[in-house]
């Protein structure tokens, strides 16, 4: 076992956990924030996707321990009671299906927006495209998600 | 994944002594690659040794055209050094199409080049611009670190510092990526230095893994243009063949990237 600390959604949390607890294990399992998703076990898919000190990861490609010390934040603590902008935008453009790899694809969309922004660059449609490289979904096809990340990014800067 | 000891290592020294101590241990960068592995149970080190809390070992570093990168530098920062982009922009370029944006947060250029995978894009890059590695021990020209299938010229209780190199008057990088994967079914790195030699690097193609390719350096040496190649012969000898694509048709890459690569530098 390992001690592990961390600050998840804004709550440090303290607990001692197999040393090859993944920290997508330990969000839903240990915390029960489930809204983090498994949708593979190659790494590719893109459901479990947060942000670790402010950089989208894949929590299923991390080993919690190597997250001690670090800011989490998984899809249930993106806002505060409100629909961030970008779920917003989700819901509004019907950017989802089924809806398993919406938590993963609007973390990725949020990073991307933040990146774009901080770096001065537009986020044109085929940047969005490129960007979700990471981020598979099986069933809405692409056109309504990257719309919903274009909406999305408007509102997050207007917001 | 099975069970295993974690250790957070402390510093370079403490990460050597606490692999010693491991019946099987692992260095632990960013884990791209060997987590996947371990979940696959392709893998199962009896301990890791995480380095992400040891100091000093990420940044970048440009001086003139003297290019240091740290092992624990992410391939986000490289691809996003401003500083890079301005001596050698191919390499940046190189690392911002490795895997995804989340997998370029986390993975590592030492962890790529000690994994030396043969269709990782890393290996090509250093090997053309005949860069240097540097060990905790020693320092090792990048024509003798990248040894063959997944192997290096590291050894034991060996841990990759830094990798540096000057950068050349031109370069340039392109890649066939694996629709799936996005690792290199084929990848050329052209590089061009100021007294007019040229070093190419293949991966993704050979057997062996990352090589140089001699008729393509003559080529390009006597002539720095991408029409060029086209008269180079590429033998498919030595080429992996797979269920993406036979060693034939990877030797007709290895040209059709060596050409991009050239109009890209």
């Amino acid at each position: 076992m390992t001690e592990i600390s961390m600050t998840v959604n804004g709550k440090r949390t303290r607990a001692a956990v197999p040393d090859n607890t993944l920290l997508v294990e330990f969000l839903r399992e240990h915390l029960r924030l489930t809204g983090t998703h498994v949708g593979c076990d190659t790494s590719q898919c893109g459901a479990c996707v947060v942000h670790v000190d402010g950089r989208a990861m894949k929590s299923c490609t991390m080993l919690a321990a190597s997250a001690e010390g670090a800011e989490v934040t998984t899809i249930e603590g993106l806002s505060n009671g409100e629909l961030h902008p970008m779920q917003a935008a989700f819901k509004e453009n019907h950017g989802l299906q089924c809806g398993f790899c919406t938590p993963g694809m609007i973390m990725s969309a949020a990073d991307m927006v933040a990146r774009y922004q901080a770096a001065g660059r537009e986020l044109t449609e085929k940047a969005i495209r490129h960007e979700l490289e990471g981020n598979i979904c099986r069933c809405t096809g692409y056109h309504n998600i990257v719309r919903a990340i274009q909406d999305g990014a408007a509102k997050m800067a207007a917001g | 994944m099975y069970d295993l000891k974690y250790h957070r290592a402390t510093s370079v020294d403490d990460a050597v002594a606490k692999r010693a101590a491991a019946s099987d241990g692992q260095f632990l960068a960013g884990g791209q690659t060997l987590l996947p592995t371990m979940k696959h149970r392709l893998a199962a080190p009896s301990d890791l040794i995480d380095l992400r809390g040891i100091g000093g070992l990420a940044g970048i570093e440009v001086s003139g055209r003297n290019v240091t990168i740290g092992a624990m530098t992410t391939h986000a920062a490289v691809a996003g050094s401003a500083e890079l982009a301005k001596v050698c922009p191919a390499l940046a370029a190189l690392a911002g199409g490795i895997g995804d944006p989340a997998v370029r947060h986390q993975g590592t250029i030492g962890g790529s080049i000690a994994n030396n995978d043969p269709a990782a894009d890393y290996p090509a890059g250093l090997l053309a611009l005949a860069a240097t590695i540097s060990t905790n021990k020693r320092k090792i020209a990048a024509d003798d670190f990248f040894t063959g299938l997944f192997s290096t010229a590291l050894e034991e209780g060996e841990i990759i510092v830094s990798v540096s190199f000057e950068a050349p008057a031109q370069c340039g990088y392109a890649k066939f990526p694996n629709p799936a994967s996005r690792y290199a079914m084929t990848g050329v790195f052209v590089a061009k230095g100021g007294g007019g030699a040229v070093r190419v690097a293949v991966t993704g193609a050979g057997g062996d893994g990352v090589f140089r390719h001699d008729g393509l350096e003559k080529a390009l040496a006597a002539e720095w243009s991408a029409s060029a190649a086209d008269g180079v012969a590429i033998s498919s000898d030595g080429l992996m063949s797979d269920i993406h694509c036979d060693a034939a048709y990877r030797a007709n890459l290895i040209k059709a990237m060596a050409k991009r690569a050239v109009s890209a530098a």
